[in-house]
């Protein structure tokens, strides 16, 4: 059981919480994710490691209400537990001193690419970035990032703050007044890393995505997260989460994203959340 | 009086039944039939089953007890040897081991020790299992990675003689493949419960959500502990390599059944997992796997379910009576088939199959007749959903994080015949060491690593 100490509303849809995890807190990297089930008939989901405290032995995961888990998670208070979590999985982010890097994160991917900003930071890397939400009240981590950033760029889809349009349209302008990067991070939507990897490849910028396939266990035992990666087949659980963005198949990840399309809107629809 | 050729008859649920739910197939034995069974026993002086069984289990002298009507002294003689009788009764391939040197076979079928096993097990249960008074402490840690069957058995044994022994397990549950792979129908998970519950009772401690080497690093592991067994077994999945394997609808035997047994997923929506079958379903493979994955699907409402495998019946690896129930319950098998791409819709949703035929060539370096495509002969089946069965190999994570342990070709932990690594105080077994097998094997293998781990830590 790994008790809930702190819990935030971020954005109408997204929310913080604080578990005590000690063993998790201590060996997390940037990059890294925990599988949890809430409780004995619940399902296993992935969420990133947003965040760890070593000293107090708790993780931070930030999550947007979308289905049946993340709503019933949200609906968890201060005290709470649940019962099972488990990482840190995955493979950490390659943290280097690259010089300039692009980090740019859309919806609820700016909470996983919180951790990676910070780290890129730290080991002395001048780190632009780029966040994207469809509007104002749905930007999450602003002052928090800013925080670890050397420069910070805000895009929304109504213009409610920052420039109004895709974080691509950010990149396309910096790129355009003589910006360079030698590295760039993506986090987010599967449409939104296909669009911004397909820039990036135009001017030959390394591009890294960290990608969000269905799982099951998160350890490499079932290929439900398998992903295509330069015509490989890949397991995210354990080969990634994060990969070549200019290798990565796209509209396969997509399509199998809907696997269970039919069956999480049922599941939803009978628990009353939706 | 002669001796009955056949075993008495197990009775089972009616297969047009059964395939519309999750219970057990066999139901088991009743006292009565149990003693007529055991009376079959020839009781022979060189015991051959006993060779045949990979845990020794002393065969003839608890089959002599249920002649008696003493179930409790059957079931303590059976404790000797194996932690998992239940399991073992249920899941064990007797016609290879115990009964396959069974003397009764001259004349007729073997005694039915599996039966009588299970069935000495479950009395057992139900009246309530008893816990073997507390062994003298010894003041020593050892640290079991992974709750399947070896790591299980492993842990029971060590802890009999004394040690202070945690288990740490990845998933949420116990008994490995156990408890995700081998079906409800199968191996209800009750008694797979039970059994561990009987281990821990024994005085093994089991910390879930650990997975060793990302959780807790392994120097710390090394460090905290006076000796390790590495039970992590063959958990990666093998896929055919072929065109459209990521489409929608293709599944690998463990995910699906993962998502069935472990999670639930026949319970959807009480549970929360999801698994989606479709009206048409093919598995690809022909072992135990296949079977349960191909039975699966008709229990969860697949109308036709085939089992696709390039030889034929005689080569597949399956365990007979698994094949014979499949059948029963409207298996299909299309032999000599092998499939060279999936094809998809637009949405990226599995539609069909395309597979050539193939005949039998020359033996292979496995003695088994090498299939060879016939060419020309390409055909489409429609399905909807497919499923992968034709192996896993040993979980990479343990050799990934610890780079002096040496491994074999397949990417297994090489142990010597005691479960010894080539590392001092680390120690393997199951299918980790041994590449996918069966139960009563990498319990086997546990039984002797506990040996070896004693010796080692006696000196
Ligand atoms: C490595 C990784 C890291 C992630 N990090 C975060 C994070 O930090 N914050 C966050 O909000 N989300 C994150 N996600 C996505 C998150 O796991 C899904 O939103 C969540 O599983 C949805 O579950 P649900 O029951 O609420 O919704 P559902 O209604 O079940 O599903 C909604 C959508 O979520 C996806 N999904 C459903 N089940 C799973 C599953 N078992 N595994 C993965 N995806 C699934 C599907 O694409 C589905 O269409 C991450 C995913 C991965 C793979
Ligand atoms: C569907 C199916 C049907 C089968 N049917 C039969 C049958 O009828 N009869 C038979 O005899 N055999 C059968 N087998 C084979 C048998 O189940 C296996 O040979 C046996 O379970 C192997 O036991 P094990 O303890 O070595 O490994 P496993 O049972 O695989 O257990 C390994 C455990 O280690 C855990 N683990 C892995 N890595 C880590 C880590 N880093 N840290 C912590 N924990 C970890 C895993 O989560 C797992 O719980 C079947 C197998 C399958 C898949
Ligand atoms: S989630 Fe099962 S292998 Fe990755």
């Amino acid at each position: 059981m790994y008790r809930i100490v702190e819990k935030k509303t971020l954005s109408e849809t997204v929310k913080l919480m604080k578990i005590e995890a000690p063993y998790i807190a201590r060996n997390a990297k940037a990059g890294q994710f925990v599988m949890l089930r809430i409780d004995e008939k619940g399902e296993r989901i992935p969420l990133t490691i947003a965040d760890s405290d070593r000293e107090n032995g708790l993780v931070t995961i930030i999550f947007m209400e979308i289905g049946k888990t993340t709503k019933e998670l949200g609906t968890l208070k201060v005290g709470d537990n649940i019962l099972n979590f488990v990482g840190p999985l995955g493979k950490p982010s390659e943290i280097e001193r690259y010089g300039r890097v692009a980090c740019i994160g859309g919806g609820v991917g700016i909470a996983p690419l919180y951790p990676i900003i910070k780290a890129l930071k730290q080991v002395g890397n001048h780190v632009t970035s780029i966040l994207g939400a469809r509007n104002k009240s749905l930007l999450i981590l602003e002052e928090e990032i800013n925080n670890w950033s050397d420069e910070l760029y805000i895009a929304t889809d109504d213009g409610s703050k920052g420039l109004k349009g895709f974080v691509s349209d950010v990149l396309q302008k910096l790129i355009d007044e003589g910006k360079t990067f030698d590295i760039a991070w993506v986090v987010g939507p599967v449409i939104m890393m296909k669009v911004v990897a397909n820039l990036t490849r135009k001017y030959n910028i390394k591009t890294v995505v960290s990608l969000n396939p269905i799982m099951v266990d998160g350890t490499g035992m079932c290929g439900s997260c398998r992903v295509s990666v330069g015509g490989k087949t890949m397991f995210a659980c354990v080969d990634g989460p994060e990969f070549d963005g200019h290798l990565v198949d796209y509209d396969n990840l997509m399509q199998r994203n809907n696997r269970f399309i039919e069956e999480e809107r049922e599941s939803c629809k009978l628990a009353g959340v939706l | 009086m002669a001796v009955r050729k056949t075993k008495y008859e197990m009775p089972e649920q009616d297969p047009r039944e059964r395939i519309k739910n999750f219970d057990e197939v066999p139901y088991g034995y009743d006292a009565d039939t149990a003693i007529k069974e055991a009376q079959r026993c020839l009781q022979c002086k060189d015991k051959p089953c006993v060779l045949g069984c990979p845990v020794g289990i002393d065969i003839p002298r608890f089959i002599a007890a249920i002649k008696e009507g003493d179930f409790d002294k059957a079931i303590k003689i059976i404790k000797e040897k194996s932690n998992l009788p239940a399991v073992c009764g249920r899941v064990c391939p007797y016609e290879e081991q115990c009964e396959g040197n069974c003397r009764l076979k001259k004349i007729g079928e073997p005694v039915g020790i599996g039966r009588l096993e299970r069935f000495v097990a479950d009395y057992e249960r139900e009246k309530g299992i008893t816990i073997p008074s507390k062994p003298k402490p010894i003041d020593k840690k050892v640290v079991v990675i992974g709750a399947g069957p070896a790591g299980l058995t492993c842990a029971g044994d060590l802890v009999k003689m004394g040690y202070d022994v945690t288990i740490f397990e990845a998933l949420h549950a116990p008994g490995g493949v156990l408890m995700y792979g081998i079906p409800e129908f199968r191996l209800p998970k009750e008694i797979v419960k039970a059994e561990v519950d009987y281990i821990t009772k024994l005085g093994v401690k089991i910390i879930y959500d650990v997975v060793v080497g990302k959780t807790i690093p392994m120097e710390e592991i090394l460090e905290e502990y006076d000796a390790v067994f590495i039970g992590t077994g063959a958990g990666l999945p093998r896929f055919l390599g072929i065109e459209g394997e990521n489409l929608n609808g293709v599944y690998s035997a463990n995910e699906f059944l993962t998502r069935v047994n472990l999670m639930k997923a026949y319970l959807f929506t009480e549970y929360d997992t999801p698994v989606k079958i479709g009206r048409i379903v093919a598995t690809f493979g022909a072992g135990n796997v296949a079977m349960d994955c191909a039975r699966t699907a008709l229990r969860l409402g697949a109308k036709k379910s085939y089992i696709i495998y390039r030889r034929t019946e005689k080569e597949m690896p399956a365990r007979e009576e698994e094949i014979e129930h499949a059948k029963e319950e409207g298996v299909e098998f299309k032999l000599l088939t092998n499939p060279i791409r999936f094809i998809g819709d637009e949405r990226g949703n599995l539609k069909a199959v395309e597979c050539i035929r193939m005949k039998l060539g020359e033996p292979d370096e496995s003695g088994r007749r090498r299939p060879i495509p016939i060419e020309g002969s390409e055909f489409k089946i429609d399905i909807d959903t497919a499923l992968i069965a034709i192996g896993q190999s040993p979980n990479p994570l343990i050799p990934q994080v610890m780079k002096d342990l040496k491994l074999g070709r397949k990417g297994n932990i090489e142990i010597d015949e005691m479960g010894r690594t080539n590392i001092p105080g680390i120690f393997a077994g199951g299918d980790i060491a041994t590449g996918a097998a069966t139960v009563i094997l990498a319990m086997g293998a546990g039984k002797k690593a506990a040996k070896a781990i004693h010796e080692y830590l006696s000196n």
